[in-house]
C-alpha cells in the first residue's frame, strides 16, 4: 500500500489533500467533519479584519448537462469573530493532532500581522497562509490581490511575517497578474517557506437578462467575482509549472490549487511539482466525501506505477514541459477512424472542414456516414479526435520513423530559419486547399 | 387474461390509459437535450418525414430558447405537438439517432419536441401569423392532419381558407383514431385552438361534402380545393354474419372510445381480427377497458403482420392473447355475435391456403374488425377527371400534390393509402405550396 504522508515545508499531513481556505473551512465543525471524512489538512477560512458579507454571493457557469463547470464568488474573508475561530482551532487540533491545520490570514498593518500570528500559533496552528489573492472586495481596501499584484508590497509583508513567525509560512498568490514569476520571486525573496496558488480569477460569469446585472445579482447590481472550479485548472497548472521550473523558486514547496476535483487533477499538479493540493469548489459541490475518490485514485495510480510516496513522482512532468522552439518539427501524426466504432455523427467531418484543414470527407455513397481521413491533408491537429463522441474511435497515429529530430531552435542555431512559406505541412503546399468557389457547393437549395 | 380493471371513472380511465410518452419536466428536458451531439447533416432530420431541424430545436431547448425551439418545430410541421407523442419515433427520427450505433438509448426526440411545443401552447406564444391577404380562396375538405397543415401553410401566404369537416370537431383521426394512451383529447384540442387563434383557421364543422352540387359550388367559389378526406370507415370483409349488432369496425370502436372514455362498455370477451397497427391498438385498448379476454386473430404468421413490433409488444403487455394462421370464415351467433369461426391456414408454395377440417370457434361478446378502411372512392368519383390508382388512392404529382383534375390538390391518407399523421402534415404543407405555385405561376 502506498504511503500518502507528506511533509510540506515542515507541515506534516496524512495525505496531500487539503481543503483550501474557503466556506468549507469556515468552522471547527466543518473541519472536524472533513478530517473524519479523510482530508489530510485544512486551511482555515481567512481570519483578519472585521467584514460584512452580502446576500447572494455565488454564480456559476453551467455547461450542457453539467453544473458548476466554473464557479464564482463575491464573498469576503471570515465574518465570524477571531475568538470563536481560535477556540475552535484549538479543539480541532486536540482531536486531530496529526492533521494539518493552517491559518489563513489577511490583515493590514505590521502590528496587526504580528498580533494575529501570535494568536494562531497559540491556538495550535501548524502553519500560516498569507492571503494575497482575493480579487474582490478586500482588494478595494488595499488587501488580498491588491498586495499580490504589487511584488514589492508583497515582499515587505512576507518579511514582516517571517520576522515573527515560528511555524511554516505559505504565501498564497493571485493569478490576476500577467507574469506569475514576479510575485513568486517576491515571496521567495521575502523568505517564505512555501507558496500556494492559484487564488480565484477576476471574472464575470454571466449577466442576468432580466435585470441586466452580472451574477450574482445583489439588489440589481453586481461586481466582479473570483472564478474557480474545473474550468480554471489549466491556468493553475501552468502557473504552478512556471514557479516549479524557475531556478530561484524551484526549491520552495508549492501547494497546487484550482479546479481539483478528481485524483487525476491532483496527480497532474503533483507531476508539475506541487507537494500538496487544495480543494474548494469540488467540496462545495459534492461535500467532503469526494475525497474518497481522490485518495483511492491516487493510491491506485501509485500502485499501478510502483510509487511508494508522492515524492517518487513529484515534478516528473517538469522536464517535458518545454518551450515551443524545442518541439520536434519532424514528428508527424495523422488521424485514424475506427470504422467499427464510428456512429456517423459526422462532427469530425464538419469540425475539420469548417474549423481545421479540410482533411476529412464523407464518402459519396448514400447512407454511408462513416467519414474518411484524407491523409495527405491531415496536419495532425487532433481536433477531430477531440470532438468525436465515441471513446477511442479517432486515434492519432505516428507516421514519422521517430529517428529524426529538428526543432525551431536547431534551425535558428543552424541559421536555417525559413524566409518564405514553404513547409510541407502548410496548406497550399503540402496539401490542397479548396478553391474559394468550392464553398458554394455546400449550399442547400433553399432559395 | 387482461391485467386492467374496468375503468368506472375518468380518473380510472386515465390510469388505464396512462400516456406512453408523458410530458417531460424542465429538468428532464434539460438533461436530455444536453446529450444531443448536434450531428452534422443529422440523420434524425432525414428520417423525419417533415424534416424538422432536430439538432437545432434541441439545442434551443438547452440554451433556454423554448419559444424559438417551438418555432423551429412548427416551421416544418404544423402538428409538431401531436407528432411528438404519436409518431412512431423508434421507426423514424429516434430510430436514426446515431446513439443507436453504440447501443445507447437514442435522444428522446419526440418527447423533447412535445415539451417545447407544449410550452408554447400553454403560454399561448404568438409564433406565426397569417400573411397579408392575397385575395385568393381555397376550400379544404377534411380537417385531419393533412387539411390542417395545408390550411395553416396557406394562411401564412395570405390565402382565405375555409375548412369543411363532416364531424362536429376538427382534427380527424388525431382526435378519433389514435390510441388514447398516446395522446389525450385535451392535447389535440389545445394544439388546434392554438393554431386556430394564430392562423385564423375557419372550421366549418358538421358539414360533410357529399354531392355533386356541393362540389360545383366549391369549384365556383374557390381558386383551389384541397382534399384531406382520409380513408374513411372500416371496410366490409364479406363474412357471413358480419352484420350482427356486436360486430364493429376498429376505427369506429376507437372513435367511440375516444369520445366516451370510461362510459363505453366493452364486454368481457373480445376478438380482434387483423394484423396491422390498427388491430394492435384496438386489442390493446380493449384490454385497457377491462375486457377479460382479448384475442387477436391474424390469418398469416406473426412475422407477416404489418404492425410495428413495438405495437405488438405493447398489446401483449396489456394482456392480450394472439392466434396466428387463423382465417375468419363466419361470425356465429343468432342476431348477436357469439364468436368467430376460424380455419387454420398455412403457406404452400408462397400461397396462403386453408387447412381442411381445421375449423374452430373463439367465443366473443364483441368482434372488432381491423381489416382496413374502405377508402373514399364513392365520394372521390363525384369529382370530374380525378384519377385514383388501383388501390383507390388519389393520383397526385409527387412534388406539388396536384390531382389529375388541376383544381384539386390532395394529401394525407387519401393519397398515401394510410400512413401516419406526420406524413399527412408534410403532404398538406407541400400541397399548399403546390397551390401557391400553380396559382401564381412560379
Ligand atoms: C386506429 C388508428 C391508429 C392510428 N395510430 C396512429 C399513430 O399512433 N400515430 C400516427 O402518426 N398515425 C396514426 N394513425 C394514422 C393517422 O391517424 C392518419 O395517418 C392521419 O390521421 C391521416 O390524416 P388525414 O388528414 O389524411 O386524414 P384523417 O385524419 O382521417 O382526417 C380526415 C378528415 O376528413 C373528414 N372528412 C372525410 N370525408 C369528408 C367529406 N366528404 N366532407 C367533409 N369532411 C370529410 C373526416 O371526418 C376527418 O376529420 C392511426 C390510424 C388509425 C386508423
Ligand atoms: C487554435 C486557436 C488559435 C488561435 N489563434 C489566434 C490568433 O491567431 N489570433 C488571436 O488574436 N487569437 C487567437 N486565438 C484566441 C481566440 O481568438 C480567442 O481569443 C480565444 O480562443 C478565446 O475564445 P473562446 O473561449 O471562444 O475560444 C486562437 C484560439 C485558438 C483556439
Ligand atoms: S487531425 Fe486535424 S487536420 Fe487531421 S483530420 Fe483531424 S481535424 Fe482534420
Ligand atoms: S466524430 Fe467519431 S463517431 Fe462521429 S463520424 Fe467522426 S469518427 Fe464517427
Ligand atoms: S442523431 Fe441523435 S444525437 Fe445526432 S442530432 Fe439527431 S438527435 Fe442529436
Amino acid at each position: 500500500m502506498p504511503n500518502l504522508n507528506i511533509d510540506f515545508a515542515g507541515i506534516k499531513a496524512p495525505n496531500p489533500f487539503w481543503l483550501a481556505s474557503a466556506p468549507p473551512t469556515n468552522s471547527g465543525y466543518q473541519i472536524m467533519k472533513a478530517f473524519d471524512a479523510g482530508w489530510g489538512g485544512a486551511v482555515w477560512k481567512t481570519l483578519g479584519v472585521p467584514v460584512i458579507n452580502v446576500s447572494s454571493r455565488y454564480g456559476a457557469v453551467n455547461y450542457g448537462g453539467s453544473r458548476m463547470a466554473g464557479f464564482s464568488n463575491i464573498e469576503l474573508i471570515t465574518d465570524r469573530s477571531l475568538a470563536d475561530n481560535l477556540r475552535e482551532m484549538e479543539e480541532v487540533k486536540k482531536y486531530f493532532p496529526d492533521h494539518a491545520v493552517i491559518a489563513s490570514l489577511m490583515v493590514e498593518t505590521k502590528e496587526e500581522w504580528i498580533q494575529i500570528i501570535k494568536d494562531v500559533e497559540n491556538a495550535g496552528a501548524d502553519g500560516i497562509e498569507l492571503n494575497f489573492g482575493c480579487p474582490h472586495g478586500m482588494c478595494e481596501r488595499g488587501m488580498g490581490s491588491a498586495v499580490g499584484q504589487e511584488p514589492a508590497v508583497l515582499q515587505t509583508i512576507v518579511e514582516w511575517v517571517m520576522e515573527v513567525a515560528n511555524i511554516p509560512v505559505i504565501t498564497k498568490l493571485t493569478p490576476n497578474i500577467s507574469h506569475i514569476v514576479d510575485p513568486g520571486l517576491a515571496a521567495a525573496r521575502g523568505g517564505t517557506n512555501a507558496i500556494s496558488l492559484i487564488n480565484t480569477i477576476k471574472s464575470i460569469v454571466g449577466i442576468d437578462l432580466d435585470t441586466y446585472a452580472p451574477y450574482p445579482v445583489v439588489d440589481g447590481k453586481g461586481t466582479n467575482g473570483g472564478y474557480c472550479g474545473p474550468a480554471v485548472k489549466p491556468i493553475a497548472l501552468e502557473m504552478v509549472k512556471e514557479l516549479a521550473q524557475h531556478p530561484e523558486i524551484q526549491n520552495i514547496p508549492v501547494s497546487g490549487i484550482g479546479g481539483v476535483e478528481t485524483w487525476r487533477d491532483a496527480v497532474e499538479f503533483i507531476l508539475l511539482g506541487a507537494g500538496s493540493v487544495q480543494v474548494c469548489t469540488a467540496v462545495m459541490h459534492y461535500g467532503f466525501g469526494i475525497v474518497r475518490e481522490m485518495k483511492a485514485g491516487l493510491e491506485q495510480f501509485m500502485i499501478d506505477k510502483g510509487y511508494e510516496t508522492i515524492y517518487d513522482f513529484k515534478g516528473k512532468a517538469l522536464p517535458n514541459v518545454t518551450e515551443w522552439k524545442h518541439l520536434n518539427l519532424k514528428h508527424k501524426v495523422v488521424a485514424s477512424i475506427d470504422n467499427d466504432k464510428c456512429i456517423g455523427c459526422d462532427l469530425c467531418y464538419i469540425a475539420c472542414d469548417d474549423g481545421a484543414h479540410q482533411a476529412i470527407r464523407i464518402p459519396d455513397e448514400s447512407g454511408n456516414r462513416i467519414p474518411e481521413i484524407i491523409e495527405e491533408n491531415c496536419v495532425g491537429c487532433n481536433l477531430c479526435s477531440l470532438v468525436c463522441p465515441v471513446e477511442e474511435c479517432i486515434t492519432m497515429e505516428q507516421r514519422d520513423d521517430g529517428k529524426q529530430h529538428l526543432s525551431w531552435d536547431d534551425k535558428t542555431i543552424a541559421n536555417e530559419v525559413p524566409t518564405s512559406f514553404d513547409d510541407d505541412r502548410a496548406g497550399g503546399k503540402g496539401h490542397f486547399v479548396p478553391t474559394v468557389q468550392d464553398a458554394l457547393k455546400h449550399r442547400k437549395n433553399n432559395n | 387474461m387482461s391485467e386492467y380493471k374496468r375503468p368506472t371513472s375518468e380518473i380510472e380511465f386515465e390510469q388505464n390509459f396512462a400516456q406512453k410518452k408523458p410530458l417531460m419536466n424542465a429538468t428532464e428536458a434539460h438533461f436530455e437535450s444536453s446529450k444531443c451531439l448536434f450531428c452534422y447533416d443529422a440523420p434524425c432530420i432525414t428520417a423525419c418525414p417533415t424534416g424538422i431541424d432536430i439538432p437545432l430545436f434541441i439545442k434551443q431547448i438547452n440554451s433556454g430558447n423554448l419559444t424559438g425551439s417551438a418555432k423551429t418545430i412548427y416551421e416544418s410541421n404544423w402538428l409538431g405537438n401531436a407528432c411528438g407523442t404519436i409518431c412512431p419515433t423508434g421507426e423514424l427520427c429516434e430510430g436514426a439517432c446515431v446513439f443507436n450505433h453504440q447501443d445507447l438509448p437514442p435522444i428522446q426526440i419526440g418527447r423533447l419536441q412535445n415539451f417545447a411545443t407544449a410550452d408554447a401552447i400553454k403560454k399561448d406564444k404568438n409564433l406565426f401569423s397569417s400573411g397579408p391577404s392575397n385575395g385568393r380562396k381555397v376550400a379544404v375538405i377534411g380537417s385531419g392532419g393533412a387539411g390542417i397543415a395545408c390550411a395553416c401553410e396557406l394562411r401564412t401566404m395570405g390565402y382565405e381558407v375555409d375548412i369543411y369537416e363532416a364531424k362536429s370537431k376538427p382534427s380527424g383521426l388525431t382526435l378519433h383514431g389514435i390510441a388514447a394512451y398516446k395522446i389525450t383529447n385535451q392535447e389535440v384540442e389545445d394544439e388546434i385552438n392554438f393554431l386556430e387563434k394564430q392562423m385564423g383557421l375557419n372550421f366549418i364543422c358538421d358539414h360533410p361534402i357529399e354531392n355533386k352540387t356541393q362540389l360545383e359550388k366549391l369549384e365556383a367559389g374557390y381558386d383551389a380545393i384541397f382534399l384531406g378526406v382520409g380513408i374513411g370507415a372500416t371496410a366490409q370483409i364479406g363474412l357471413p354474419g358480419e352484420d350482427k349488432t356486436n360486430v364493429i369496425g376498429a376505427v369506429e370502436f376507437i372513435e367511440e372510445l375516444r369520445k366516451k372514455h370510461h362510459e363505453l362498455n366493452v364486454p368481457n370477451r373480445v376478438v380482434v381480427i387483423g394484423g396491422g397497427n390498427t388491430a394492435m391498438d384496438a386489442a390493446s385498448q380493449s384490454a385497457r377497458m377491462g375486457a377479460n379476454t382479448v384475442v387477436l386473430a391474424y390469418r398469416r404468421s406473426k412475422e407477416d403482420m404489418g404492425a410495428y413490433g413495438f405495437e405488438y409488444k405493447l398489446a401483449i403487455s396489456a394482456g392480450i392473447e394472439s392466434v396466428f394462421n387463423a382465417q375468419p370464415v363466419e361470425i356465429v351467433g343468432n342476431g348477436i355475435a357469439k364468436g368467430v369461426k376460424f380455419i387454420r391456414t398455412q403457406v404452400v408454395n408462397g400461397k396462403l391456403e386453408s387447412i381442411q377440417g381445421s375449423e374452430f370457434v373463439v367465443e366473443a361478446d364483441l368482434v372488432i374488425k381491423a381489416t382496413g378502411q374502405a377508402k373514399q372512392k364513392h365520394f372521390l368519383d363525384l369529382i370530374d377527371g380525378l384519377e385514383l390508382d388501383n388501390r383507390k388512392k388519389i393520383v397526385v404529382n409527387d412534388k406539388s400534390f396536384q390531382c389529375t383534375n388541376p383544381k384539386y390538390f390532395a394529401g394525407g391518407d387519401a393519397v398515401n393509402g394510410g400512413a401516419e399523421v406526420v406524413n399527412a402534415a408534410f403532404e398538406g404543407k407541400m400541397a399548399a405550396q403546390g397551390i401557391e405555385k400553380w396559382l401564381t405561376g412560379d
